[in-house]
């Protein structure tokens, strides 16, 4: 039940700054973190959390735009990048970015609140 | 709290999201900021477009006076109705800017020499190019001219405004495709810009002489004035004029006369050392086709027109297409992003195109500095004083780079000790051209847009200077007319072709020809009016037009033979011609060819490929191998005549142009390039050069027929490279034939911009397509939606509505409502 929350408050806060244009991309990094010091896990939960609000919030919202504009802009891209033209490729590029960076934080908040003994 | 758990994670997340925030290099260039890029919520995502997008709305911008109706139809043309002209132009601005508005600063930012900001330090030198060539400079000098007519002022600070209402609207996740790419903004427009960028069409249709002048003083200097004269020759036995052969002209009115010191200084009886090529310089094959054909010659009894300019091809396209309804005219046509009104078109009484014009008007002067100050410089026995301009160019993650540059009597000084190639020697080269004269810049479009008849097009295209265009005329009430129009240099023989010395004034320009003497035809009695970049007149003309490898013949040939055999013509047999892929340069050197060839002492393999170009059909339709022969073998004859001559000469020379060597087969003459230097115990011939270009284009051609590439389509491989020339944002291998000499011009990169063609009947019936789309923005589907359709040779019918119809049809797809409350 704490994980699910933790999931769904870090992709709901992280879809929230990503409103503001003005925020740098990464304003997610301090909503995961502070999601993590209040649902408070273990090390690789509390990570797993973080990782997998962000990885689903952003390769999802890229799959519904993808799909909306028929994979136009997406195969172009992942020929420019090179992921050899695959749209798939870039949306889970996509969803991993936004996991990793969104689990490191999440890991930190954890850890800022764990007792060395629990 | 784990404090080393805790700090080792803290810098890694930190530590990846500045690495996921950095362009990071790759190669030779650099990745944009993937976390960046790749956020859904701000990066490239936010710029794929729903297919199925709608284009209505409301938009409020507070400038307008009235109210404007746009009316999109399903090509994502905007049909603009506004209440007065500077309300269509503050409509067309925003319009511009929200489909093409990285296009409109990133050509800007080129023609002021501005890339390295954005690009970083690799276009320094393209910079520096621009920039000493006076872009700027010029930029200014015709805005301050332009600007005291109010209408003109008026129009591009409205459109200019339209732009930054625009932007400023702007989301940051909406900027752009290409601005996330690399990483940068956009800034605000202004109406210097607009004028930058006319700067860059100047610069594109006129200054290949940048190049070239140096290239042919080279030439001079290698091989002797006279040696050149004959190999360079101004002789085109096979041109057919503009304006026909054997017209009279009135004696000049400006009476030029070369200098006294002509043979020993310029003509180059005393050989004043080389120089090398420029970096840069416009595309060769920039022409284009125009033609108007009177009602005596059409089924309907009513003229039409067409045009196509002959472009660098690229994504996004250079145009734009509009239509603006206003209360003073209803203009349909082509539009450059960047730039007020419509640029090739119609309204309900007139149509007009362009064609370029070709005429020099960019010379280089040889001038003589104190010393490396650039301060002072020597001219008519004192020495002046130059005005120094500093040019600071900004450098994306390096140090600005400062650039002086001297400006002299004749112009800026573009090549000195600080800008020069390895052979330039310290040389001070002054540059002067028309361009940087002012002018009137947008006013004849302005006026044209609004022409009602043949004196409102001939007063309008008098307002022209540079770059000097054939404008073509047609109209309602059965007018047809041609006229060359610029401010051309009253020119002695050969006078600007070379490096030109610069220590007194003469060898400065005599005056700029008068309109009232520049090449004109009005209502011929042969029924048509054309013009293919050709030279406009034959010698009869009291003035000296250039030289001759400015002015391709071929196409010119063609479009007269074409137009002069047709009647009772309609709309469709003008599509089929504009698009034709006839190629009659291979009719005249295809024999030319094949009597020099010994049949029986060809291998069997040549004799397959002779056999192939036998039987060609002489078009260079996608399919045809024997266009790839021809092709391959008269290049490898090039080679063979000239490449071991001129390869000795330690500068560039440009090679002289294909109607030369054409000359030299058909006279048949003992000559002196077919003799390899580099075989010196051996004389070869003519015929022995044909032989050896057999051999070695056999050699390609069955290379290419093992990749099969023999047919035309697939050796030519067009393609429309996106500005930035990324592959992935391009269009590649599109099946389309034509080429150069041809009427459809399509070469690898470079063709037909815009197909316009104008029927000038009660209803005006139009057809246009250019290989692009209306949206600047890769990530939409009206990218590229026109360039199959183009390849194909195909048309779209345009629409040309007034407001009501326009309200009620069924075409039009979105309606965008602007108002200023």
């Amino acid at each position: 039940m704490k994980f699910l929350s933790a999931l769904l408050l870090t992709a709901l806060l992280a879809f929230a700054t990503g409103l503001y244009g003005l925020l740098p991309w990464w304003s997610f990094a301090f909503t995961s973190f502070i999601v993590a010091m209040a649902i408070h896990q273990k090390a690789g939960k509390a990570f797993l959390a973080g990782f997998t609000g962000l990885f689903l919030l952003w390769s999802v919202l890229a799959f519904l735009i993808d799909n909306a504009n028929e994979h136009i802009l997406a195969t172009k891209v992942a020929n420019i990048l090179p992921l050899g033209g695959s749209y798939w490729v870039l949306i889970l590029l996509t969803g991993l970015i936004g996991g990793l960076v969104s689990g490191l934080a999440a890991l930190t908040g954890s850890y800022l609140r764990q007792s060395p003994k629990s | 709290m784990r404090i080393v758990p805790f700090l080792i994670s803290a810098i890694g997340t930190a530590g990846l999201i500045v690495v996921l925030n950095t362009q990071l290099p790759v190669g030779g260039s650099k990745t944009p900021r993937l976390g960046y890029f790749l956020s859904p919520q701000q990066g490239f995502w936010q710029n794929a477009e729903p297919v199925n997008a709608s284009y209505n709305g409301n938009i409020k911008l507070a400038g307008l006076k009235g109210k404007v109706d746009v009316y999109m139809d399903e090509r994502l043309v905007p049909h603009i109705y506004a209440e007065n002209d500077v309300d269509a132009y503050y409509t067309q601005g925003y319009l511009h800017a929200k489909y093409r508005l990285w296009q409109m600063e990133f050509q800007t930012h080129v023609a002021a020499g501005r890339l390295s900001e954005i690009v970083g330090p690799d276009r320094i030198d393209t910079d520096k190019f621009f920039r000493r060539m006076g872009m700027v400079y010029a930029a200014e000098k015709t805005m301050k001219e332009a600007s005291k007519n109010k209408d003109i002022k008026a129009a591009i600070e409205a459109y200019a405004e339209g732009v930054n209402d625009y932007i400023r609207k702007l989301a940051p996740e909406q900027i752009p495709f290409e601005y996330k790419l690399l990483d940068y903004k956009p800034e605000t427009w202004t109406p210097e810009k607009t004028y930058l960028f006319l700067m860059f069409m100047s610069y594109d249709l006129t200054a290949r002489g940048v190049t070239n002048d140096l290239k042919m003083t080279n030439a001079r200097n290698y091989f002797g004035y006279e040696d050149f004269d004959q190999l360079y020759t101004n002789l085109q036995d096979s041109l057919d004029p503009i304006v026909p052969k054997g017209t009279v002209y009135a004696p000049a009115a400006i009476a030029v006369t070369a200098p006294a010191s002509v043979d020993s200084l310029y003509y180059g009886k005393t050989n004043n050392g080389g120089t090398a090529a420029a970096p840069l310089g416009p595309d060769k094959n920039n022409g284009s086709n125009n033609w108007a054909v009177s009602g005596s010659k059409t089924a309907s009894g009513r003229p039409i027109l067409a045009n196509d300019p002959h472009l660098g091809l690229n994504l996004p396209s250079l145009w734009y297409e509009v239509q603006i309804t206003t209360p003073t005219h209803s203009t349909y046509g082509a539009s450059f992003p960047g730039s007020p009104a419509v640029i090739i078109g119609f309204n309900d009484s007139i149509a007009w195109g362009v064609t370029n014009a070709g005429r020099d008007v960019i010379d280089y002067y040889d001038m003589k500095f104190k010393d490396s100050t650039l301060e002072q410089y020597w001219y008519n026995g004192v020495w002046n004083k130059a005005d120094v301009k500093e040019e600071v160019i900004k450098v994306k993650g390096k140090p600005d780079v400062i650039d002086h540059v001297a400006y002299t009597a004749f112009g800026p000084v573009m090549y000195d000790v600080t800008y020069k190639n390895e052979s330039t020697k310290g040389k001070y080269l002054a540059l002067k051209w028309t361009a940087h004269e002012g002018g009137q810049g947008l006013q004849t479009f302005y006026d044209l847009n609004r022409a009602k008849n043949f004196d409102d097009y001939l007063n309008a295209i008098h307002k022209w200077s540079c770059p000097g265009q054939n404008f073509v005329f047609a109209s309602k009430t059965g007018d047809i007319a041609i006229k060359q129009q610029g401010a051309f240099v009253a020119r002695w023989n050969r006078q600007g072709d070379f490096i030109m010395p610069g220590e007194d004034n003469q060898y400065m320009w005599q005056g700029i020809i008068p309109n009232s003497e520049n090449p004109m035809m009005k209502n011929p009695e042969r029924g048509f009016v054309s013009s293919a970049n050709q030279k406009s007149t034959d010698d009869r003309y009291p003035y000296y037009l250039g030289a001759a490898s400015d002015f391709p013949v071929y196409r010119g040939v063609v479009i007269n033979k074409k137009l002069a055999a047709m009647n009772n013509v309609t709309a469709a047999d003008i599509q089929q011609m504009q698009t034709d892929n006839y190629n009659v340069f291979a009719e005249m050197a295809r024999p030319a060819l094949l009597k020099f060839i010994n049949e029986s002492s060809l291998s069997a393999e040549e004799k397959k490929y002779i056999g192939i170009l036998k039987n060609w059909n002489l078009r260079n339709d996608i399919g045809e191998q024997g266009a790839t022969v021809f092709r391959a073998i008269w290049d490898s004859l090039e080679t063979a005549i000239w490449k071991d001559e001129f390869d000795r000469s330690p500068l560039p020379l440009p090679w002289p142009d294909e109607p030369i060597l054409l000359d030299i087969m058909l006279r048949d003459s003992v000559y002196y390039f077919a003799d390899n230097a580099n075989t010196p115990d051996k004389t070869e011939t003519l015929q022995d050069a044909v032989i050896i270009a057999i051999q070695k284009a056999t050699k390609t051609c069955s290379e290419l027929e093992k990749k099969g590439e023999l047919a035309w389509g697939k050796f030519k491989d067009t393609r429309i490279n996106h500005l930035l020339k990324i592959d992935p944002l391009s269009r590649l291998h599109l099946p389309i034939g034509g080429g150069v000499h041809i009427i459809n011009a399509t070469t690898k990169t470079h063709g037909p911009s815009w197909r316009m063609i104008v029927h000038m009947t009660d209803d005006i019936e139009a057809y246009g397509v250019y290989p692009g789309g209306q949206s600047g923005n890769p990530g939409s589907k009206y990218y590229d939606n026109f360039v199959d359709t183009w390849a194909a040779g195909k048309y779209y019918r345009i629409l040309f509505l007034t407001k009501e119809a326009a309200e009620k049809s069924t075409q039009m797809k979105w309606h965008l409502k602007f108002t200023n409350s």
